[in-house]
């Protein structure tokens, strides 16, 4: 080692919800007109969100742009819809995504027609956050909803799983023209994710200066060049760590591609890789009928079938209501184990 | 009572009602000739409520409208050029033929896009309010919608952030007794809309809906409040359509004598003999004149090209 890199400062690592905090610090002091607003996140006193993403804001912005509303969800996502219709650029908080389905009208039917049935008259500037994943909350606050909205025109949907990517994207999302919903998964925050995460660490190097991850844009997180995996937020760990055992014990060399957004998808970089491997695993803790994942498979299936070696596999939450004990949790959700089988059974 | 307005204020009412009353008659018989797709729901009968409030606004103050929205749009300043373009499907509608009748409305004359879905507007006007007070203008937001969205939860969370946040906003409900064909007496067990307004501490009024110059009082002095930052009120204008709920409503479920009791109380004819006679002609011919040249417009103005069907989903 060279004695200028020995004096270089060791890099930066934050979590996730520190680099998210960094992200929503860094735009509100770039542009007036970025605001936060939602449920418990400028309370003098309280917890900064759910999460504790917005500890610390209230100190250095004030509580004019920190609007904590009552329990209305529905009023969280109109209000934000109203105000980026004005070119106002919210920053919405939905405490957990179950609640999204409380405010889909304004989601739905508002934020994501507005523009186009306006004649591209209105622009709705909008990001809402919200955190996904089972943590044994059971059926009603564990569930990974992303693929409702993936299914929306007008919508722009990002799924954040490391703290690099959670800033850059969460600064192109509040740049973003267009409503774009930033799911992130609420055992991914912590420096080590939750004892359930596996005990991972989570935090990554993260720029102290500014950068954008463009929206729309995979990312190849592990190259390889026997099976492509896609995964995201807690199911892309399982499927990282998937992939080194199969390494390790099996000699199976996998790619894994992490989406980042799966509205618009970069449809590309996934079929550059099955183009090289042909073969597809894809895998969400969304459950298995009519999430992502099956769109990712129709979509190889259409540009890249004879690419195909072997069947297209997804591995996902079977089709349940998420439980809330422990055991039957981990019965639903992709393992590690279940996503190596999926692999295996390509390979045969 | 305030005093009676000036002249061209009077003038100006009765021609912004007039202009509502006949484009509204016009699309009708268009419709049934075949020349405007889709459905209409119409604004006969209720045209006292946009005009008398929309007199109170600035242009730069803005409104959200409802499924029903011809008499809003118009009120508030999109040409009827634009709107009879917009129900026709032509590119030179005010919404490029993308919104239709359900969803007219223009930023650049400070309406949003009517939202179509009952209740959504009651939300998403906060959002209006909000960007004013953080931005710190006096600009104002008026939410227009009908007894039908009173029972939607929207109603409920939009009026009590509007109240506990004092925000520029003045909600306007148009009572016209039914939500499609629901008596408005058969779910609500409180007679006047107003009345919910203390549930969130904000001051309501009932007012005749069937009377532009009243509207016009009630909504100069709720724009004032909001404006001076003493935030919403609740107006429940009472009034009536005279036309089904959409175009394919017989209105099985009104009586007659109702139907011809209210149309007693139509609000253009009560205004007319306050003009001079001679301006009331004068501004009859303006108006049939100003809606033929619409509909002129409109049937000369091109299809909305198909290649644009697939633009303006993102910005």
């Amino acid at each position: 080692m060279s004695t200028h890199e020995a004096a270089a400062p060791p890099a930066r690592r934050l979590t996730i919800g520190e680099a998210l905090r960094e992200a929503i610090a860094e735009e509100m002091r770039r542009d007036e007109s970025v605001f936060l607003i939602g449920e418990d996140i400028g309370i003098e006193g309280g917890f900064g969100g759910a999460f504790g993403v917005y500890l610390g804001l209230p100190e250095e912005f004030g509580h004019d742009r920190i609007v904590d509303t009552p329990i209305s969800e529905k009023v969280i996502a109109g209000a934000a819809v109203g105000a980026a219709a004005l070119g106002m650029r919210p920053i919405a908080d939905m405490q957990y995504s179950d609640f999204l389905f409380e405010c889909m009208d304004e989601l739905v039917n508002q934020a994501a027609k507005l523009r186009y049935m306006s004649g591209g008259k209105v622009s709705v500037p909008l990001v809402m956050r919200a955190p996904v994943g089972a943590s044994n909350r059971g059926a009603q606050h564990g569930q990974s909803p992303e693929s409702y909205f993936a299914h929306v025109p007008g919508l722009k949907v990002v799924c954040v799983s490391d703290a690099y990517n959670a800033k850059g994207l969460l600064k192109s999302a509040v740049r973003d023209d267009n409503p774009v919903l930033v799911f992130e998964h609420k055992l991914l925050y912590g420096s080590k994710g939750r004892e359930q995460a596996g005990g991972l660490d989570l935090t990554a190097e993260v720029p102290e200066e500014e950068y954008l991850v463009p929206l729309g844009l995979a990312v190849v997180k592990r190259p390889g060049s026997d099976v492509t995996l896609v995964a995201t937020h807690l199911a892309l760990y399982r499927t990282l760590a998937a992939a080194d055992e199969l390494a390790a014990e099996e000699g199976i060399d996998c790619e894994v591609i992490d989406p980042l957004t799966l509205l618009p998808l970069d449809a590309e970089t996934i079929f550059a890789s099955v183009r090289k491997t042909g073969r597809l695993v894809i895998v969400h803790e969304d459950t298995l009928t009519g999430g992502w994942g099956a769109e990712v498979a129709a979509r190889v299936a259409e540009e890249c079938l004879y690419d195909l070696e072997a069947p297209i596999r997804r591995v996902a939450s079977f089709d349940a209501p998420m439980p809330s004990a422990p055991s039957l949790e981990d019965a639903i959700v992709p393992s590690v184990e279940r996503i190596k089988a999926a692999v295996r059974e390509l390979r045969d | 009572m305030q005093p009676q307005p000036d002249p061209g204020t009077l003038a100006a009412l009765y021609r912004q009602m007039l202009l509502i009353r006949r484009f509204e008659e016009t699309v009708y018989y268009l419709f049934l000739e075949g020349e405007i797709p889709g459905t209409l729901h119409q604004y006969q009968g209720q045209e006292a409520v946009a005009v008398g409030i929309c007199d109170t606004l600035r242009p730069t103050d803005w409104i959200t409208s409802t499924h029903r929205p011809h008499g809003h749009a118009l009120a508030k300043g999109v040409t009827p050029r634009a709107a009879m373009a917009e129900l026709y499907g032509k590119s030179t509608g005010c919404c490029a033929g993308k919104g239709g009748s359900m969803h007219l409305g223009d930023p650049a004359v400070g309406m949003l896009p009517a939202l179509a879905i009952v209740g959504a507007g009651n939300t998403v006007v906060t959002g209006l309010g909000l960007a004013f007070q953080l931005r710190r203008t006096d600009q104002v937001a008026v939410c227009f919608f009908g007894d039908g969205a009173t029972n939607e939860g929207a109603f409920h969370e939009g009026m009590n952030f509007a109240a506990v946040r004092r925000l520029p906003i003045v909600f306007v409900c148009e009572n016209n007794l039914y939500g499609a064909s629901t008596p408005f007496a058969a779910v609500s067990a409180l007679t006047d809309v107003a009345d919910r307004a203390a549930a969130y501490g904000i001051p309501g009024h009932v007012v005749d809906g069937m009377d532009v110059l009243a509207v016009r009082e009630a909504g100069a002095a709720a724009v004032a409040a909001a404006r001076g930052g003493a935030g919403p009120t609740l107006l429940e204008c009472k009034t009536y359509r005279f036309v089904g709920h959409s175009r394919s409503d017989a209105r099985g479920y009104r009586a007659d004598e109702e139907e011809a009791a209210w149309r007693e109380r139509d609000p253009i004819p009560a205004l007319r003999p306050a003009l001079a006679p001679e301006l009331a002609e004068e501004i009859e011919r303006e108006v049939e004149a100003t809606i033929e040249d619409a509909v002129e417009f409109a049937r000369s103005s091109p299809d909305a090209g198909p290649e644009e069907a697939l633009t303006d989903v993102y910005a």
